[in-house]
């Protein structure tokens, strides 16, 4: 658990560009395929869920995809390119400018940086696209992010601590493969 | 209407492909299966705990309300459609209200079903109004006749339905009491949108032949192959079936020999970095790491390790279907069983590493068949002719046993046609 900070301090403007930065390298590396370089956005002690707002409602803590830390984000990669099949299309990331939520710090001891770098709070809406084989689109998701970035000493390299993705989206069109 | 199938076999090995396009045969499936004389499951009890609660679910196109009465606690099941003018009476899925009001001219409605307030009915000074003879009573939204069965609550139209006991079944209602037999705690829920025709899910849950082959996670990791010991048993007139297998019945070098040669499945070509998805210890008396009972005409149980959920079939239109899923866990469950169970949630589901391609199959399906006329399927995995159980899982016969069953509902068996 981390515990947020009653502090007002505003991120910085280096923080804010390489949190604007990682979010556009986020939906890009998705959207480009490149999966396991998406991975490299997540620190090494990190977190990826997608739920739907349906359940976040409801308190309900149900899951579409939980990987609690990067092995399990690497076995969902490796398990998309070579184990599952799934609709065959591109897919286009919309993201919304990011809102700053505030910042935490990590109440483990285990996960406190030795240099007590601040987690930060920030959300962002996006929409996800689907375009088929043959060019026919589709929304194929709305929602928000919820991120923990931590960023280094000098407000810069933000990497991404935990991503929360609230999919509106509760029905799923045909099937849900590639992350969000 | 007359409607009439020409069946090329009277075994139901196959059949014709428009009987997933046509949007005739879909009414009157709508009107003979799901307003017919079947239970449809609706929800659990356990999502309407307290006096009032209700949840809005599907009989097939028919939308319903599932309520716990906010006085006797009795639950009810009744059409979401307002009588005076069609609206839909509750908007939410779920909720909890001492009456429900229809927004449009504010008819008011017990937690039953009862039709008990009409606003003006009497008019204003004298004029407009009801006729006086009017009776709220007998206008009140159809109700649905409501079986519990271990918390599981199923609904039917029909005055002519068997006993639930007798509907399910003994294979049935045992399946039932192993799921639920203690306090279950919902975890949640999740929807998936899938183009085609309601049939090919429900084919899809009777065809144990596909798991192995298109969810190759399962064999890939071991989670379930063929060559476990396991099987398909159905019910007495085999409309409901259910696919299961024991854990580590096989051996790697069998798993191997077995799959040997099949292009696209590739048994340990990798392992997984973290195993703990896989973690699973036995919690059922049976053994079974793998069950999943399925319900004609619309609902699945379904256990893979310690993942457990319901599924409700949500035709919408002939070529749509919704899938939803209903998360489960049970109240004793501990902290880390029920952080256990989530982590398990990544298997099944829209986005589940062994249920995911259901999706794509079935629009598959329902995509390449559209232009067909006569033309149809071929469904002989596992043998042609009586439609029995089998101690294996290399078979597609309880597809067959759900035609037979749909043939008899909707008027339309060959002469001779198995059962
Ligand atoms: S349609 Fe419901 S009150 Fe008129
Ligand atoms: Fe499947």
């Amino acid at each position: 658990m981390n515990h947020p900070l009653s502090s007002s301090v505003p991120p910085s403007p280096e923080l804010r560009a390489a949190a604007s930065d990682l979010m556009a390298e986020y939906g890009l590396r998705i959207d480009e395929d490149r999966l396991e370089d998406w991975i490299d956005l997540f620190d090494q002690i990190c977190d990826y869920k997608v739920v739907t707002r349906e359940n976040i409602e409801q308190g309900l803590p149900n899951v579409l995809i939980w990987c609690d830390n990067q092995d399990m984000l690497r076995d969902r990669i490796a398990s998309y390119r070579d184990v599952n099949e799934y609709n065959l299309h591109w897919g286009r990331h919309v993201i919304g400018p990011l809102r700053f939520c505030g910042r935490v710090y990590a109440a483990d001891q285990a996960l406190a940086r030795a240099d007590r770098a601040p987690i930060w709070v920030i959300e962002a809406a996006y929409s996800l696209y689907q375009t088929d084989l043959e060019g026919a689109s589709r929304l194929f998701s709305v929602g928000r992010y919820r991120a923990e970035i931590i960023a280094s000493p000098a407000g810069t390299l933000a990497r991404i601590r935990s991503m929360l993705v609230i999919a509106d989206t509760a029905l799923i069109p045909t099937l849900l493969a590639a992350p969000i | 209407m007359s409607f009439q199938v020409h069946w090329e076999r009277d075994d139901y090995s196959r059949i014709p492909f428009h009987l997933y396009h046509d949007p005739a045969v879909y009414a009157l499936e709508m009107e003979r299966i799901f307003r017919g004389p079947c239970w449809s499951y609706l929800c659990m009890e356990a999502e309407l705990p307290r006096l009032g609660d209700f949840r809005t679910t599907w009989v097939g196109d028919t939308p319903v309300v599932v309520s716990r009465d906010a006085q006797s606690g009795a639950i009810h099941a009744f059409v979401n459609r307002c009588s005076h003018r069609g609206a839909m009476i509750v908007r939410k899925t779920h909720g909890n209200a001492p009456e429900h009001v229809c927004i449009y001219h504010r008819w008011c409605y017990r937690t039953d079903g009862e039709l008990t307030g009409i606003p003006f009915r009497r008019g204003l000074k004298g004029e407009g109004g009801m006729p006086a003879d009017f009776d709220m009573a007998a206008a009140s939204p159809q109700r649905l006749r409501i079986a519990n069965v271990n918390g599981l609550l199923f609904g039917t139209f029909s005055a002519a339905s068997e006993p639930i006991e007798q509907y399910l079944g003994e294979f049935g209602m045992g399946m039932i009491q192993r799921f639920f037999h203690k306090p279950v705690r919902i975890l949640g829920y999740s929807r998936q949108l899938i183009g085609g025709n309601w049939k090919l899910y429900a084919e899809n849950l009777r065809d144990t032949y596909h798991a192995s082959l298109l969810h190759e996670f399962f064999v890939t990791y071991g989670v379930d192959r063929a060559t476990q010991k396991g099987g398909v048993k159905m019910d007495a007139r085999h409309r409901h079936n259910m696919n299961h297998a024991y854990t580590a019945t096989d051996t790697q070098e069998e798993a191997r020999a077995a799959y040997a040669g099949n292009a696209g499945v590739a048994l340990d070509r990798m392992r997984l970095r973290d195993t703990k998805l896989l973690q699973h210890t036995p919690e059922f008396d049976d053994r079974m790491n793998l069950a999943a009972p399925t319900f004609f005409p619309n609902a699945l149980v379904v256990q893979i390790n310690h993942s457990l959920a319901t599924r409700q079939i949500r035709p919408k239109g002939v070529d749509a279907l919704e899938v939803f899923q209903t998360v489960f866990g049970y109240a004793d469950d501990s902290d880390e069983l029920t952080r256990h169970r989530l982590i398990s949630a990544n298997l099944v589901g829209p986005a589940g590493f062994v249920s995911m391609e259901d999706g794509e199959a079935i629009e598959l399906i329902q995509k390449a068949t559209a232009s067909t006329t006569d033309e149809t399927n071929i469904i002989e995995m596992g043998g042609r002719g009586a439609i029995t159980d089998q101690a294996h899982r290399v078979t597609e016969t309880p597809v067959r046993g759900f035609w037979s069953y749909w043939a008899e509902l909707m008027g339309v068996e060959p002469p001779g046609g198995v059962r």
